[in-house]
Order: structure tokens, then C-alpha cells, then sequence
């Protein structure tokens, strides 16, 4: 038989390429947990919008200008006469808000479920800094537009560095490329921002997926597959990675495009904190706007930053926040990893640590009045109380016997039908209108009051029992 | 538990008490589909703001094509006299003078509506008051001490401040017109809400396009989401 020359190809391709093994590999052989929930569609997630950065990021630096005196200009140039610079410009800029509310929810499933625990210690160490190159990434960014927050933004956090003592001044000097935030700023800004930290992002992001290859992905149960396999040496709760969770991933897309399509098409600045009102203002280097605040994502730390009395002591206390997380799987000494399998204190821990971040992140958009001042300090210290500690309170605790293999927990949609079941009545009733052999009995739904209350109160007992 | 509810619920609702301060914004009825509503604010700002202030980031053309109106009718009845229907809205005024007349040089409205807000624009145009202790004669309620003189005086008429003192202790000041000018009160509401219409347009040209584009991409979406969730129940079917 005759090999056609597509075939030809195809193997001399393969013949000198390992595309098989690596898809295989990452793929088709990469056997997932079986018991993947809704914070586990956040990596993916991740990976899309960064590649929505730096595909839209692309389009953007061909209109763009980083000139002290142009560069504003371009932006609104970009969004009025370019074709579909608009579209184009807003991805890019609701795409950055939407990367840190994936990061943060990704990291939440960290914590939940304790994946940043031994084996995958390293995955969470690259994860991290991932963050804290996206963080770099995202400051940068936000000053190419060269508005009045962009503008003074960069001014306030560049200054910090001047509080470190001895080398301050001149490490801030040198940051800056100037005395003040100028042309020489915004061009080394861009430089970063369009090359020298993707690059580093999008090498991370090659390492934290290797690191996670390497030991497998934690579950829900936060217990190993691998201990687990049938007689071929397959994880007997795994299932290959693609089809299922390529399948799986792509309604989360669909979702999250949803939300990110509203917030592009009907609500782009998100009432000032997806795109700044101040910004809208050239940047001004002889008029300090009344109130600077940075973008929401930076907002925690920034209240973090401000909660602390002296300036250098402040700095510290905004990088401890950061560098406390590195330190993650060494401080938490619980036997378990799931949170399903943790004790009580660890519960109440994390849930006042979420509270803390979101009130710091509100007390950061706000002006720091004494009273914001002295709560602000409060969130601060759970902030950091609930890491500093976490040695005690992880080793105390008593925790649940985890289970050897996968428990399975019934999705919402297969518990629907009896949910709807218990809140409704069935009624028979019967139509009066037309002709009487059309007469026919008929079954309608009713609300069940009782049923309401119970299915409330079971969800309220649930709500209670889980913080035990 | 119960002592840490009540506490953030106390947080919460002290942060409440600070939201409340500030003067009170008069809606602005924005509505970028009223073509009449747009043509009457292009030619209001054309004839009394254009003076100082540049819209640099629009042209006539431009205009013409989103309000859907006959370019030759924005250069015959909006545009001033010898404009090309090419050229973007810059004033005549010559920034060196400006800065010598009002101690800043009059900024580009172009954005003036994303970074300030239809509401604060509706308010501060009618808030003006006289005020012999300030250098232009004028104040304003909203911004107060404002470089800008009160370029719509003629329209609205001349409005004092009273100030009287409320239940609480406070003083309320409420602006009454004294003398009146060549527009009634309502028809000045209308000439000030068509100009500031006019300025939420130009500062995003492309808004009623985006919220239109918007209907079929999130359509596609929803449909996309159907498709890929029944796509995963079919592959899923035998994983328990």
C-alpha cells in the first residue's frame, strides 16, 4: 500500500521529535483524581487568561507608545481609531483583574485542601513565585497608560524602597532611572512589562506544571491516588487527564467567558476598581491626587502597608505578608491535608483569614482614617496570626482518620431531583376550559413550606457543623 | 463566634456611618441613543465650552457617523465656522494665555465624563453662585474655589447661596436664582443634561457598539457552555 505523503511527513516529524511521549506524558497518561471540584478549574483558568494577556498584550504594543508624551495619547487612540482597539484594550485590562481573581482562588484551593503540603512543597514554591512575578507584571503594567494613578501609583510604591536604610535613596534612584516617575520610568517599565517578565512567567509556568507532573495532582480528600493501583499500575481513583479534565475545563471556560464577556461588553471599569476614574486624568507630575489607592488586587497588602506606624517597619510588614506564604508547607504541621479531615481550629482559622484579606482589601480602597487605621491593624494581626501560629494551633488540633481511597460526594445537579422533590408539593388539578373529553387531570409543583424550612435549616446545621 | 460576629457586624456598620458624608449629586438622565438629545449638546459644547476647552480625542466626522446625522449638517449646524469635517475638536485659545488668565490651563474634556461622572458634571455646571470674596466673582457648590468662571451665566441667571442651619445643627446651603436668565429653570436642566449626554459620548465613542456586539458574544457563550457541558456528561457517563 501506498503511504501518503502526509503520513511521510508525519513520521519523519515523529521520528525526530517526541511529540507522542510528551502528550502522552501530560495528557492522555497523566492520571488525575477523579474527585476534581469547582476550585479546581482555576489552573486552567490561569493558563487561559495569561495566554489572553499575551495575546491581546501583543496587539496592544503595536499602537502603543512608551513616551512620557505620547503615551496617553495612544491609549486613547488605541481605543478610538484603531479597529477593535476597544475590544482589544479591554481584554487586556479586565483579563488583569481577572488573572488575580484566578490566582487567589487558586491559592484558596491550596489552602482548602493542603496541596501546598509534602509532596508538592515545590509546586507551591513556583506557584508562588509566579505570583509574585505576576504581581511585578501587573504594577508595571499599570503604569504604561500614564494616568494620574498610574502615574502616582508607581510614585508611592517606588518610594517605599527609599525607606530602607543606607541603600534606600539610592536603590529607589536607581529603580527609577530618574529622581521622579518620568520618561525613564515608563520606558524600563514597558520593557519589563512586555518582555523580561513574561518571559519569566511563562517559564514558571512550565516548572509548576513539571513540579506538579512530577508528584500528581492533590485532590479534594488530600490523600495520594498513587498508594492506590490496579494490576496495570494505574491509580485506581485516577482518570486520564485528557479526555475527562480537557472535557471537564472547558465548561469552566465557558463560564468564566461568560463573566468576563459581561464585564468587557457591559461594565469594563467594574465602578472604578477594574479601570481607576483618576486614571482617566493625564498624569500630572505637579498635582498629587487627594487619594491614591492602587488597583483592588494590591489593596490587602497596600492596608497592610499602612496599618503599620513607622515606614520601613510597614515595608517589612507588606513583604512579610508575601514571603509568610513561601513558608506555607513548613508552617502548617497537620497530619492531614484536606480540610474535610482537619480539626476545628483550622477551620475558624482560614475563615478568619479570608474575612481578614477581604477587609484589608476594602480598607486598602479607602483613605486611612484613624478609626480605618486601628481596624486595619486588627485585620493585620489575624492576617499574620493566622500563618505565625499555624504551628501551634495545625500540631494541637485533633484531627478526622482519612479515608484510604476517594469518598465521593454527589454533585449539585444529581442532588437537583430530590431537592426539588422536598420543597414542592405535587397537586393534581384539572383544566375547566374547553370541551369535557379534553377535560384532562394534570400535575403542578407548589411550593411546600415546610419543606423550605427544613431543607434552610439542614443547610444552615451543615454551614455550622463544617466550621467544627 | 458569636462575640466575633457581633464585632465585624459593629466594623461594618461604622463604616457605613462615614459613607454618608458629601453633597448630594443631581442625576444626570444619560441616554447615548437620543440623537436630537446629542446633536443639541455637541452644538451647546461647541458654543460655549469650546472656547478654552479642547475634546482633542474626536472628530467631526466621527460625531457625524455615530449620531447617525449627515456630516455636511454637523459642519453647517454644530461645527464652527470653517472647521473641516476631518479635524478634531481643539480650541482656539492658546495655552500660554490661558495659564497667564486662569492660573491652569483649561483641561481636555475629552475623558472628563470617565473620570468624573455624568452626575458630578450635571451638578457642578448648575452650582455656581456668586460670590464677591472669590477673584472670578463666582463659586461653585461642588467644586469649591474652582479656576473656571461661570460660562453659562446669561442661560441660567445669577444664583446666591443661602445657607440655613438643619435639625441636626448642620448648615445646609440650598442656591436660588435671584435674577433670571434667558432659559427657565427647565430648560436649562435640559440644555445642561443634552451637554453632559454629549460629554459621557465622546468619552467613550464606541459604548452603544460594544453593548450591542456584547448581546451576540455572550449569546455564542451561552450556546458554547451548552454544547461543552454536554460534551463532558457524555464522556463522563462512566466515571462514578
Amino acid at each position: 500500500m501506498k503511504r501518503s505523503r502526509i503520513t511521510e511527513c508525519n513520521d519523519w516529524f515523529l521520528e525526530r521529535f517526541p511529540l507522542t511521549k510528551l502528550w502522552n506524558e501530560h495528557m492522555t497518561h497523566y492520571y488525575a483524581p477523579k474527585n476534581f471540584n469547582f476550585w479546581y478549574f482555576f489552573g486552567s483558568l490561569a493558563l487561559l487568561v495569561l495566554v489572553n494577556q499575551i495575546l491581546t498584550g501583543i496587539f496592544l504594543t503595536m499602537n502603543y507608545k512608551p513616551d512620557a508624551k505620547l503615551a496617553f495619547d495612544s491609549v486613547e487612540y488605541i481605543m478610538r481609531d484603531v479597529n477593535w482597539g476597544w475590544l482589544i484594550r479591554y481584554m487586556h485590562s479586565t483579563g488583569s483583574s481577572a488573572f488575580f481573581i484566578v490566582v487567589y482562588l487558586h491559592m484558596f484551593r491550596g489552602l482548602l485542601y493542603g496541596s501546598f503540603k509534602h509532596p508538592r512543597e515545590l509546586v507551591w514554591i513556583f506557584g508562588m513565585l509566579l505570583f509574585v512575578a505576576l504581581m511585578a507584571e501587573a504594577f508595571m503594567g499599570y503604569l504604561l497608560p500614564w494616568g494620574q494613578m498610574s502615574y502616582w501609583g508607581a510614585q508611592v510604591i517606588i518610594s517605599l524602597f527609599s525607606a530602607i536604610p543606607v541603600i534606600g535613596d539610592d536603590l529607589s534612584l536607581w529603580l527609577r532611572g530618574d529622581y521622579v516617575v518620568s520618561d525613564a520610568t515608563l520606558n524600563r517599565f514597558f520593557a519589563f512589562h512586555v518582555i523580561a517578565v513574561p518571559l519569566a512567567l511563562v517559564m514558571l509556568v512550565f516548572l509548576h506544571i513539571v513540579a506538579l507532573h512530577e508528584v500528581g495532582s492533590n485532590n479534594p480528600d488530600g490523600i495520594e491516588i498513587k498508594e492506590s493501583k490496579d494490576p496495570w499500575g494505574h491509580p485506581v481513583d485516577g482518570i486520564p487527564f485528557h479526555p475527562y479534565y480537557t472535557v471537564k475545563d472547558l465548561v469552566g471556560v465557558g463560564v468564566f467567558l461568560l463573566f468576563f464577556a459581561t464585564i468587557i461588553f457591559y461594565m469594563p471599569e467594574m465602578g472604578g476598581y477594574f479601570l481607576e476614574h483618576a486614571n482617566f486624568i493625564p498624569a500630572d507630575p505637579m498635582k498629587t491626587p487627594e487619594h491614591i489607592a492602587p488597583v483592588w488586587y494590591f489593596t490587602p497588602f497596600y492596608a497592610i502597608l499602612r496599618a503599620i506606624p513607622d515606614k520601613f517597619a510597614g515595608v517589612i510588614g507588606m513583604g512579610g505578608a508575601i514571603v509568610v506564604l513561601f513558608l506555607l508547607p513548613w508552617l502548617d504541621r497537620s497530619p492531614v491535608k484536606s480540610i474535610r479531615y482537619r480539626g476545628g481550629i483550622y477551620k475558624k482559622a482560614l475563615f478568619l483569614f479570608v474575612i481578614s484579606f477581604l477587609a484589608l482589601g476594602y480598607l486598602g480602597t479607602q483613605p486611612a482614617t484613624p478609626t480605618a487605621t486601628i481596624v486595619a491593624r486588627f485585620f493585620t494581626a489575624i492576617y499574620f496570626g493566622f500563618f505565625l501560629l499555624m504551628p501551634l494551633y495545625t500540631r494541637w488540633e485533633k484531627t478526622k482518620p482519612v479515608p484510604k481511597r476517594l469518598t465521593s460526594v454527589h454533585s449539585i445537579e444529581e442532588q437537583l431531583p430530590a431537592l426539588i422533590e422536598e420543597i414542592t408539593h405535587l397537586k393534581q388539578g384539572s383544566t375547566e376550559i374547553g370541551h369535557h373529553a379534553f377535560k384532562s387531570a394534570f400535575f403542578t409543583r407548589t411550593p411546600n413550606p415546610t419543606g423550605i424550612k427544613n431543607v434552610i435549616s439542614r443547610l444552615a446545621k451543615n454551614a455550622k457543623g463544617s466550621l467544627d | 463566634m458569636k462575640n466575633l460576629t457581633a464585632l465585624l457586624l459593629l466594623l461594618a456598620l461604622s463604616f457605613g456611618a462615614f459613607a454618608s458624608e458629601g453633597i448630594e449629586l443631581q442625576k444626570a438622565n444619560i441616554d447615548l441613543s437620543n440623537s436630537a438629545s446629542l446633536q443639541r449638546g455637541a452644538k451647546n459644547f461647541v458654543t460655549y465650552c469650546l472656547g478654552c476647552h479642547s475634546i482633542k480625542h474626536i472628530r467631526y466626522l466621527r460625531i457625524a457617523l455615530d449620531i447617525d446625522v449627515d456630516p455636511k449638517k454637523v459642519l453647517q449646524d454644530i461645527a464652527p465656522e470653517g472647521a473641516n469635517i476631518y479635524d478634531q475638536l481643539h480650541s482656539a485659545m492658546n495655552a500660554h494665555d490661558a495659564e497667564k488668565w486662569f492660573g491652569t490651563q483649561p483641561p481636555d474634556l475629552s475623558l472628563i465624563a470617565r473620570s468624573r461622572g455624568a452626575d458630578w458634571l450635571n451638578s457642578y455646571l448648575k452650582s455656581y453662585y456668586i460670590d464677591p470674596k472669590s477673584p472670578r466673582g463666582v463659586n461653585n457648590l461642588i467644586f469649591e474655589d474652582t479656576a473656571m468662571p461661570n460660562p453659562l451665566w446669561q442661560l441660567q441667571g445669577e444664583q446666591h447661596a443661602e445657607h440655613k442651619k438643619n435639625i441636626w445643627g448642620d448648615e445646609d446651603t440650598t442656591l436660588v436664582i435671584k435674577e433670571p436668565g434667558t432659559l427657565s429653570e427647565g430648560e436649562f436642566d435640559i440644555f445642561i443634561n443634552d451637554l453632559v449626554n454629549f460629554l459621557v459620548y465622546v468619552g467613550e465613542p464606541v459604548q452603544l457598539e460594544r453593548q450591542r456586539i456584547g448581546k451576540y458574544v455572550i449569546f455564542f457563550i451561552l450556546m458554547f457552555i451548552v454544547l461543552a457541558y454536554l460534551l463532558k456528561k457524555e464522556y463522563w457517563k462512566n466515571i462514578h
